[in-house]
């Protein structure tokens, strides 16, 4: 397996998604070229970065704020008929 | 936790109460049974159902339109646009796929509305090989997050990630970050799951690539 064969299977590695015989091609090689396994330590610490850094501020006010105004909305369409208002800007967990 | 939920498609003709009384049939998304009192005129329902995934949708809004004005904007349509289809949603996939396919078509729609002169499309430069070879064979520092504080580390990575052409920032947003399987992500998308693999890889690349300038060793660029 060559870097361009290597690369071509990162994806389904980092995903566990790689059948075991390939598995033991791209294991044989990251030990054998190190630029490679700098690229699948540098992108796993990519991905590992995002989902522990990326955390949007979601508070409460803007969470009953927008439910509030999507239900307005809704019930302002007149679109389904028989309906029970309980259209609440309740705070959620209340 | 994968949810079975193609046989509600298969069965128009049961009534949801017979659809829930089914024991053989324990694998019905709990989302089916909201979306059912929905379209019954449940308020009630759909506002739990806006609770449940308001977070989310807000979320893959802003990693897309890395604006949060335009994602609360967004959240609002979504959720309007769903309840104006929701006859339309059959239970062929989740839910919340359903929810996300519409908040990503609301959010290139809104880049669109922004640069006016631009298409902005899941396909914009899908075409070109930018990224799709590392170039840098730097080693990071260990826990390079670590030398900056909490404030420079969110700069660097909205700044790096908003560096990404839409359709791969989308793809990355949501398999990575929002933590979709490669499934839900092409459903989500209208995309092959071999094209959501090919662009996941570069948007990965891409980023590994940008992110390299303040995390390798020696690094004298960053501080």
């Amino acid at each position: 397996m060559n870097c361009t064969e290597f690369l071509s299977k990162l994806t389904d590695y980092f995903d566990g998604q790689i059948d075991p015989a390939l598995l033991t091609e791209v294991k044989a090689h990251l030990g054998t070229c190190h630029h490679c396994e700098v690229v699948v330590d540098t992108t796993r610490k990519t991905i590992d970065v995002y989902r522990g850094a990326v955390n949007y501020e979601f508070p409460e006010e803007l969470s009953n704020r927008l439910r509030a105004a999507v239900m307005e909305r809704c019930l302002a369409s007149g679109k389904l008929p028989n309906i029970e208002v309980k259209a609440s800007t309740k705070p959620a967990g209340q | 936790m994968a949810v079975e939920t193609s046989s509600i498609a298969g069965e128009p003709h049961n009534s949801f109460e017979e659809v829930i009384a089914a024991d053989s049939q324990p694998e019905i998304h709990p989302d089916l049974a909201l979306v059912e009192r929905a379209k019954a005129g449940d308020t009630a329902a759909f506002e739990q159902l806006v609770r449940q995934y308001e977070r989310q949708i807000f979320r893959t809004a802003q990693h897309i339109t890395q604006n949060r004005e335009d994602a609360e904007d967004i959240t609002q349509d979504v959720f309007f646009k769903a309840f104006q289809k929701l006859d339309q949603f059959q239970g062929n996939s989740k839910f919340s796929t359903w929810l996300v396919r519409i908040a990503v078509n609301e959010s290139l729609m809104r880049l669109r509305k922004r640069k006016t002169s631009k298409t902005v499309s899941m396909d914009q430069d899908v075409e070109t090989d930018e990224g799709s070879i590392p170039r840098d064979f730097a080693e990071w520092r260990p826990n390079p997050e670590q030398n900056y504080s909490q404030a420079e580390l969110a700069e660097i990575l909205r700044k790096t990630i908003a560096g990404l052409p839409p359709g791969f920032r989308t793809v990355f947003t949501l398999r990575d970050i929002e933590n979709l399987s490669t499934e839900e992500t092409a459903a989500a998308l209208g995309l092959s799951v071999p094209a959501v693999k090919s662009r996941l890889l570069r948007a990965r690349l891409q980023l590994r690539e940008r992110l390299s300038r303040y995390f390798r060793q020696n690094n004298e660029a960053s501080k």
